[in-house]
Formats: C-alpha cells, structure tokens, sequence
C-alpha cells in the first residue's frame, strides 16, 4: 500500500483518464437525510475485476453499492464513470454501461420469463425501435447464458426463489453493461441455491469478461469467488485487494469482531474462516479484558 | 415490413427495413379493437334512443351527412355530444384510473379511493353553494377542487418519491376530509342551491352539448398521446424504482408527468359529467383481465372506459326512461358485478 500511493499520485497528474479506472467514488459522504453512513470514502472498482464488498450489518455496503450505482446522490464528493460524474449522464447512456440488481423488484402480476428478460432491453430502446431482432437475440442469449431459456412461457410467480433470481440476472444480462453490481444476490436463496447464482456471476466474469461488483454477506463465498475484496467498516474502507492477500485472522476481528482462523480452503486454496469455538472465544475476551 | 413471431406467441414485432421496430401485444391488440367495435356501436345505439327512436342504419347515415332535416337536429344537435361526452369522459376516467392504478402499484389506488372526485365535487359545490355560480362555473370549480385535491396528496405523500400504500392512505384521508366538507356545504346550501348540489353530484349526462365536448376533446388531444408516449417508462417502474431507475428512466420526472395528466384527466371528466363512480377502479381492472397482458394496459383502460360509460348511458336511458337515471348508478351496479363476477370465476380457475 505505502509503495503504490506515490505512484498513483503521479499518474493523476498525468492523465486521469488512462490510469483511472472505469468506475470510481472520489471522497463521497453518504447519507440518508440526516443519517450519514460514510464520509469521505474513496474505492476503486478495477477493471474486468468481480469485486465484492463485504462488511458487518449496517457497514455501508449496500448504500456503496447504491451510490455507485447512481441511486444514492453523495452529499460531497462525486462518482465517476467513464470520467465523468455519473449524475450528470444521460440516464439512458449510464443504463447502457453499468447495470444494477437491486435486492427490491417486483415481478408486474403475470407477466412471463420472456417478457421480464426483454424489459432489460428498454436502455436500448425508443419509441421507434421498440423489438429488434437484436433485441430479441440478447434476451434468447441472456435466458440461454443463465439457464432459463425453458422457462420463457412461464410466469414468473410460478417459479422458486433460485429461478427468479437467475430470471432477473438474466435481465440485468439483457441490458448488456460491461459493469454489472448486485446487492446481495444470494439472500434468501439455500445453500445450493447460492453457490449456484455464485457460479454464474463467475462464469459472467471470466467468460463475458464483465466487471462485476457484488455486495455478499457470507465471507467465506466472498472470498471463495472474488478477485478483489473490499473490507467496510462504519463507512470506511478497512482493506482491499485479492482474498488471498487480505484475509487474515487480524482483519476478519477487525471488520466484524470474531475471533477465527483462517485455513486455506481445502477446495480452492481460498481463505476460508472457521469462527474459534465459543469457549475460546469467552477465554479470548477475558483476556482481552484483563490486558486492558 | 414484415412480422416476426417472438417467442410468446402473443407478442408480435413489425420491423422495417430502415431499423424501425414496434411491438405489439395480438391479444390486447385484439381486445382494444372489440372495444372501438363495441364503444361505436353502443354510442350509435344510444343517439338513436330517447323519445324519437331513430334506426342505427339512419343514425349512421345522419352521421355521415345524409338523412332528414329532423334527424339531423336531433342527431347532431341534441344526442351526438351527449354520446361524445360519455365517450371522452369514460376514456379519460379509464386513462386516469389505470396511469393511478399503475403508479401506486394498487388497484385501490384509483382516483375514486384517493378523492380526487370528492374533490371536483367539493369544488362544483362550493360555487353552486357559496356564489350560485352558472353551469361553466361550476365546472371550473370542479377542475380546481380536483386539481386541489391532487396536489394536496402529492406532497402530503411525497417522501422521496410517491409510494404505493402512503399513496393511497394520504388518498383515503383526504377522501374523508372533503367528503366532510361536501357535507357541510349542502347543509349550509338553500333549498335550490342544495337541489343543483345533488343533481350535479350523482353523475350524469343529462343535457350535456358542445360545449362540454370540446374542452375535454382539446385536452385529451394533448394529454393522450403525451401519456403514451411515457407508457414504456411507465411499465419499466411497476417493477420497482431501483430496477427502472437502473435500467435508465428518470422515475420521479416521468410519474410526476403521469400524476399530472391522470389528475388533468380525472379532474377535466368530474367537471363535465359529475363524479361518475367507479369507471376509474373498474375499467383498468376489466382491461387487464381482457387483455391478459401484464403492465399498464393504458390503452385497453381508456377504451374500456369508453365503452362502459356510454353501454351504461344506454342501459340507463333504456331500463329506466330518459333523463331518469343519472349514468353513475349505473356504471356503478354494471361495472362492479362485472368485476365481481371475474373475480369469483377467476378464483375457481386457480388464477386471484
């Protein structure tokens, strides 16, 4: 960290728009109203990278997540995109660059697998250049890429909480953005579930080659599936860089305040955190007490 | 130009050579052309009802230029902006009800729950009430109490947008108030004023001519092709404002445009018609259900509205003697059995 500051220093000088990369938040406080979650906090999501934030309750994951995506106008500061303030792009433009799935959608009553799939087609669309054959091919491709391609005719009330997801991933696809963010995609999914929408957004990034930026509860999957972690906490950045690098047992008491070991993951070589047992746990804390 | 059959059958798109594509649903399609069928014909229906029953063949043919002296004073003159009124009026509630339904994401959000024809109601009376005002004043006094009305909810219920369910409580208890307040200036009223008060307040047709016709033509001239155009941005927002704000629809911007022309609309049929009750709740609802097409179904509203009020208009005049039934009873008992009874034959098919 201390080596690359100055270097990225003299790269701002030089051209920002080379060095920099595609998406950024520059110094942003968020807030809701009165309630501020960050202050001036900065991260870069580099480029052609599946970047996951990952953080305790209430740590301002999400609400990144919101800003990034444009939902949420920071009160200083400023998000850029492509090198400009992503407020003031056409809405149509940054629809066609950076696509978002939030955790709140609603299916419209009765409408099917196809007909959700091709509203993600709507950046691309006018009043004039309603359904293109164009159209009409990404949305056969954004079904086929998340398997649900069978399920087109269906409505979407029939299906289970797996296929929905994977439906509105398969629109979000549709929209065709070299960025795309998900806000905690695998909630209320079961474990096969899970691992399975994680698969998908892997195959999404080292196939399609997109940027993805997920914001994930479970930190062993965030590890398992990332290439770049970013650590919250109250609103600032404790760590980020590959799992390998960052996860330690220091940092997870720092961000979330377990004590663990981090083994590596028999599967994948991966950090993967196994919380220390409640006795040991109760021993550390009276020792901590004790030193204090 | 060719069409090319998606993967649902039931969505069709037509492309041009030139890169121009327009999609259209074949069901809906199909059902907003039963409805013109069944809208022109019910309105032909209703010009040759009344005290001198004219044939539907002479009814067109005066239409169309031909026929007596006689016909064409009753055709042109007395009954055809009757029936033009009904049609608009219907249309515009229709419209109106489904821009509202859809923006609230709640069949009750409809401008008969929100109040916004308690409102044009309230208005209509304070100036037959308060200034004995003539028949345009009243009107005018029904658009401005509508249009109250809607302002009044939108900021009452604006809190980083409009919600559904704020939308519609801020709605109810607006209802309540003005309804109170109708209360209060009939009791206040003389008995003259009191008996123009509830005659304009059940809704009705009666003697309306031109000059109703025109206002309301000159209006939806503008503001339907204006909702219509916003119509995409309108089914992407029935998915939530995270999914359409993501996929580039500047929300607030586009349903603030919708609120207001659904409040235009609804407040523009109140002062020409009274407060026909039910059309705005029911027509989006019997349209969809048609239609069987997700989304706002703007189209198939505003024609099944249409065609409501004047099969209403006709049943009123036919069952019960002109002039007798004011048209509101009747959209009323229609249009809720109706609704009725699709939601019991839709519940024993498995479907809510």
């Amino acid at each position: 960290m201390s080596d690359a500051a100055p270097e990225r220093k003299v790269q701002d000088k030089n051209d920002k728009r080379s060095t920099v990369n595609r998406l950024s938040a520059e110094s942003v406080t968020l807030a809701y109203d009165q309630r501020v979650i960050a202050e001036q906090l900065s991260v870069e999501i580099p480029d052609n990278s599946f970047t996951v934030i990952v953080g305790p309750n209430a740590c301002g994951k999400s609400t990144l997540l919101r800003a990034l995506s444009r939902m949420l106008k920071p009160s200083q500061g400023r998000v850029l995109l492509d090198g400009q303030v992503i407020q003031s792009m056409p809405a149509k433009k940054v629809a066609r660059t950076l696509g978002l799935l939030p955790q709140s959608s609603i299916a419209p009553e009765g409408i099917t697998v196809g007909d959700l799939v091709g509203r993600g087609r709507y950046p691309h669309q006018g009043l004039l250049r309603q359904w293109s054959t164009e159209d009409e091919r990404v949305v056969q491709e954004s079904m086929e890429s998340t398997g649900v391609a069978e399920l087109a005719d269906r409505y979407v009330d029939e299906l289970s909480g797996g296929q929905r997801q994977r439906v509105w991933i398969a629109m979000a696809l549709a929209q065709q953005t070299p960025l795309l963010l998900l806000d905690e995609p695998t909630t209320f999914l079961d474990i096969q579930h899970q691992i399975d929408v994680l698969d998908l957004c892997a195959e999404l990034h080292e196939e399609q080659g997109r940027t993805l930026v997920a914001v994930l509860h479970d930190l062993n999957h965030a590890a398992r599936y990332a290439t770049h972690l970013i650590a919250l906490r109250g609103g600032e950045v404790i760590a980020e860089g590959a799992p390998g690098e960052i996860v330690t047992a220091g940092l997870v008491e720092e961000v979330f305040g377990l004590r663990c070991q981090v083994i590596s993951d028999p599967e994948t070589g991966t950090p993967l955190v196994v919380p220390a047992a409640r006795k040991a746990r109760a021993v550390g804390v009276a020792a901590a007490t004790e030193g204090s | 130009m060719k069409a090319t059959k998606t993967r649902a059958v039931r969505i069709r798109a037509v492309r041009t050579p030139g890169g121009l594509s327009l999609r259209f649903d074949v069901r809906a399609f199909g059902v907003v052309v039963a409805l013109l069928l069944a809208a022109f014909a019910a309105s032909v229906v209703l010009v040759g009802t009344g005290d001198f029953p004219i044939g539907a063949g002479d009814v067109v043919r005066t239409l169309a230029g031909d026929g007596d002296a006689g016909q064409k004073f009753i055709v042109n003159e007395l009954r055809l902006p009757r029936a033009l009124v009904g049609l608009l009026v219907g249309a515009a509630l229709g419209l109106g009800g489904a821009l509202f339904q859809s923006i609230s994401r709640n069949p009750l959000g409809s401008p008969d729950v929100l109040g916004l024809g308690q409102g044009a109601t309230a208005g209509a009376l304070a100036v037959i009430v308060l200034f004995s005002g003539n028949a345009g004043a009243v009107a005018l006094g029904a658009l401005v109490g509508g249009l109250g009305t809607g302002l009044a909810i939108y900021v009452l219920a604006w809190k980083r947008g409009v919600h559904g369910y704020r939308l519609v409580l801020v709605g109810i208890g607006i209802s309540a108030i003005v309804t109170a307040v109708n209360g209060y200036l009939i009791t206040k009223a003389d008995l003259v004023d009191a008996a123009r008060a509830v005659v304009w307040m059940t809704g009705s047709l009666n003697g309306r001519d031109w000059e109703q016709v025109w206002p309301l033509l000159g209006l939806s001239v503008v503001l339907v092709p204006l909702v219509l155009g916003h119509a995409r941005g309108l089914r992407m927002i029935e998915m939530g404002d995270d999914v359409s704000y993501a996929l580039g629809v500047r929300v607030e911007r586009v349903r603030l445009l919708l609120m207001v022309a659904a409040v235009l609309l609804t407040a523009s049929a109140t002062a020409a018609a009274g407060p026909v009750s039910f059309v705005a709740l029911t027509a989006p609802q019997l349209a969809r259900r048609l239609s069987r097409s997700p989304g706002p179904n703007l189209v198939p509203s505003l024609c099944m509205g249409a065609t409501l009020l004047v099969v209403a208009d006709w049943v009123s005049q036919r069952a019960f003697g002109a002039d007798q039934l004011p048209v509101g009873v009747v959209t009323g008992v229609l249009g809720g059995v109706y609704l009725l009874w699709l939601l019991v034959t839709e519940r024993k098919a498995g479907r809510i």
